[in-house]
């Protein structure tokens, strides 16, 4: 996370003068479901990654796809466009 | 040279935007406002003032499309008046937020229900806290000098906040009076450019604008509120050299025959002139009465106010809206509270008159004057008094 700025770091009008700096804000912070991957049950049809709102769905180097934390916010969209059950599971956070 | 003409206040504020070379305006005409725009639209049609004339839907698009304008850096009027500045209203406080200078300004005016088109100050004080500079012309002259100063101060980059200048609708808009129009180079000397330095930029992609999160947004509102404060020494400062270049000299707290005045009446806009006339009368008696003048309303100018009323066992307010259910006047709120740490302040008596178009005559000033003095004497039941209602009234108190 980046430092806390003050009321004196802001720039006039508040306006961002950084582009593309909200790949910093991590907006999975208040979820409370996340998806658990299975690559025994996924087919890498990759339907999960063309369907997160946040692109919170990363592709990993052998062609499967996990999950990115750091922006998922947990809706359950992926798990609910997975063609093959149990290829997603959205499990609560406190679930450890 | 410059030359005198015989102008209502409407066209003065029109011909101060042209020499101001303004880029773009966008407005929706309404009463008592209706002139402005009317002649702006003219004045671009008729190729008098080359700017873009954006004929929006609504007030709320007439202020949007303003905020996109100055986004690419143009100079910008818009100007309503009672409804419409209501149906602007979320926009208002967008603009001051962002930052973003231009100049509006408002022929006040009643607010709807009953239906009324004419004047009070229930429209501005509806907006007195969203963030602007606002300040009130006392007579068309003033209309003119303030939009002239309104775009200086608030393009300075030091500011770069949206100033509104208030006109009384019809005891100003509609009536003509004679107004010194300065030359164009003297007018140019005064109003710089408009340079805003955040222009929107394809090469220097930024986000005007941003959502914030409940981690910074008490950030931006310190941010915005300490450069309202420190805005004011910009706008003495423009006043100053607006009297080196022009003659004419404004300040934020107006005094008229204060000196030794035991009672000082307070008002804002056009009341004012009407005012002086009553304050010479009974100087003339041999009354200590003088008379204060709220000029400059957002920032409020604490300092200049207590100076200004500080001898005075007295002071009596005049207010032309109500702050329902709350003091009375939202004026003498606020001067009340600014004299509250003093540790030597007049008696503050509340007065409201010239509701939705009521005139007020020298009559009206001089009873005020008479029953304000009697009030801080010997008290009254009531909260505020109004001035010339029918029918007697009680239960105005503290609850
Ligand atoms: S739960 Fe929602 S946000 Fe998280 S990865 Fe799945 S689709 Fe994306
Ligand atoms: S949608 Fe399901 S099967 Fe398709 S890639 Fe994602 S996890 Fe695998």
């Amino acid at each position: 996370m980046t430092k806390k700025l003050t009321w004196r770091d802001l720039e006039v009008g508040n306006i961002v003068t950084e582009p593309g700096n909200s790949a910093e804000r991590g907006t999975g912070d208040w979820r409370t479901e996340r998806p658990v991957f299975d690559k025994g049950i996924c087919i890498k049809c990759g339907l999960c990654w063309l369907h997160c709102p946040d692109s919170a769905i990363k592709i990993l180097d052998d062609g499967y796809y996990d999950v990115d934390l750091f922006y998922c916010k947990g809706c359950g969209i992926c798990e609910n466009v997975c063609p093959k059950k149990g290829a997603i599971v959205m499990v609560e956070e406190e679930e450890k | 040279m410059s030359c005198r003409v015989a102008l209502e206040a409407s066209h003065a504020v029109a011909e101060a935007v042209r020499m101001a070379d303004v880029d773009v305006i966008a407005a929706y005409p309404i009463t008592p406002q209706t002139h402005i725009p009317e002649r702006l639209a003219e004045m671009v049609a008729d190729g008098e003032l080359s700017a873009a004339y954006i004929p929006v839907e609504s007030e709320h698009s007439a202020l949007s499309a303003c905020l996109g304008a100055v986004a690419v850096g143009a100079r910008t009027f818009t100007t309503t008046a009672g409804q419409g500045l209501e149906l602007m209203h979320e926009v208002v406080y967008v603009a001051s937020s962002m930052r973003y200078p231009m100049v509006m300004v408002i022929a006040n005016r009643a607010l709807s229900a009953p239906l009324s088109v004419w004047g009070d100050h229930s429209d501005v004080m509806s907006v007195r806290d969203t963030g602007w500079i606002q300040v009130f012309a006392q007579n068309n002259q003033e209309a003119f000098d303030l939009v002239l100063w309104g775009f200086r101060v608030a393009e300075d980059s030091r500011v770069l906040t949206p100033v509104m200048v208030n006109l009384d609708g019809f005891t100003l808009s509609h009536v003509t009076e004679a107004v010194i129009l300065p030359e164009q180079e003297v007018v140019n000397s005064f109003l710089p450019p408009f340079h805003y330095p955040f222009v929107l930029n394809p090469d220097k992609p930024a986000t005007h604008g941003a959502f914030a999160a409940p981690d910074i947004y008490t950030e931006t509102k310190i941010s915005q509120e300490v450069a309202l404060r420190k805005s004011k020494d910009i706008l003495l400062q423009g006043w100053q050299e607006f009297g080196d270049m022009f003659g004419r000299h404004y300040r934020p707290v107006e005094i008229y025959r204060v000196e030794g005045a035991k009672t000082l009446l307070l008002t804002m806009g056009s009341f004012t002139e009407t005012a002086k006339m009553v304050i010479d009368a009974r100087r003339d008696r041999g009354e200590l009465v003088g008379l204060v003048s709220l000029r400059l309303w957002r920032p409020f100018p604490f300092t200049e106010f207590r100076q200004a009323v500080k001898e005075a066992d007295t002071l009596i307010v005049l207010d032309r809206s109500i702050s329902f259910g709350g003091q009375g006047g939202p004026v003498c709120s606020e001067v009340r509270s600014a004299l509250f740490s003093e540790p030597k302040r007049p008696v503050v008596v509340s007065f409201v008159g010239g509701l939705g178009g009521r005139d007020m005559a020298e009559e009206d000033f001089g009873y005020v004057l008479d029953r304000g003095r009697e009030v801080a004497a010997k008290g009254s039941p009531e909260l505020f008094e109004t001035v010339g209602v029918r029918g007697e009234v009680s239960g105005i108190r503290d609850l």
